[in-house]
């Protein structure tokens, strides 16, 4: 499955190629994915070893980029791979638990948004996205890596 | 040799029952360590909410920039984790191995009381030889 979110919260994109169990609704969901990022990220950025700043406490709201960011994690039966852009863009796809690091494979699908998403006139920043030639282009990427 | 930074251990409820820190640049305080690992224990158990496939048993590795963290979750649920070097190898052997030691030095003590933070000396000493031992080759488990 894919997620996009952008800053606040809102989900811009959710799709899914393969997934045999659901929980919960997809709102839910969408809510409870946002929420666990953005606690790892908080917690990332305090547990840091190497950082010897003086770090905000714990849910200080961090900006995109600032502090040590995770960019995946696994468990035994999914791998969650996890990218954030300057603008607070986070891009997030579960896998399976032995895939590879996708780093490139996020900045990749990043630059897709980039082209189909962000360059059409016609989508509004902080909208669902409904842009087609998007829809189908990461399809065929992601079939590809799969 | 790969470095660890500190570990961690999280008894069933998520209350932090031992901390220590083997030289990290962000030393933390208790307080801010109780916090960490009881939003560390709300984090595993999300992670199992949202899985796709059913059978989850929560996060057991966690990639970050600087640092990695793996997490070793016993049938009791009592959870060890370890935050480490990038790419450290072995981390699961060492959390099986740590959790061999709480089980004969921790849980054998009669005047230890389930669920509260440690304080047994051998189990320190034995903890720290097994990490310092990590440090020159830690194989064959």
């Amino acid at each position: 499955m894919m997620y996009v979110f952008n800053r606040n919260g809102v989900c811009l994109l959710y799709r899914e190629w393969n997934r045999p169990l659901r929980t919960l609704d997809a709102q839910q969901d969408h809510k409870l994915m946002f929420g666990l990022l953005f606690s790892l990220k908080s917690l990332t950025a305090k547990m840091d070893p190497t950082s010897a700043v003086e770090k905000g406490n714990l849910g200080m709201p961090q900006l995109p980029g600032q502090g040590c960011s995770f960019h995946s994690f696994r468990t035994n039966t999914y791998k969650l791979s996890f990218m954030e852009s300057p603008s607070g863009i986070k891009i997030i796809l579960v896998t399976h638990p032995r895939t590879g690091d996708l780093r490139e494979s996020l900045k990749y699908i990043y630059n897709l948004y980039v082209e189909y998403v962000v360059k059409n006139p016609l989508y509004t920043p902080g909208s669902p996205i409904r842009c087609e030639l998007f829809n189908t282009t990461l399809d065929q990427y992601v079939r590809g890596i799969a | 040799m790969a470095a660890i930074y500190s570990l961690y251990i999280i008894n069933k409820s998520g209350g932090l029952i031992y901390y220590k820190d083997y030289g990290s640049a962000g030393r933390m305080d208790t307080n801010d360590s109780l916090r960490v690992a009881s939003l560390w224990h709300s984090m595993h158990a999300i992670s199992q909410q949202l899985s796709p496939v059913s059978g989850c048993l929560g996060i057991e590795l966690l990639q970050a920039d600087t640092f990695d963290l793996h997490c070793f979750q016993s049938l009791t649920g009592t959870k060890f984790f370890v935050v480490c070097e990038p790419g450290a190898q072995h981390m699961e052997n060492l959390l099986k191995f740590v959790y061999e030691l709480y089980t004969d030095y921790v849980l054998k003590n009669p005047f230890y009381e389930m669920e509260m933070p440690i304080r047994c000396e051998l189990f320190d000493i034995n903890l720290t030889q097994a990490v310092q031992k990590d440090r020159v080759a830690f194989l064959g488990r």
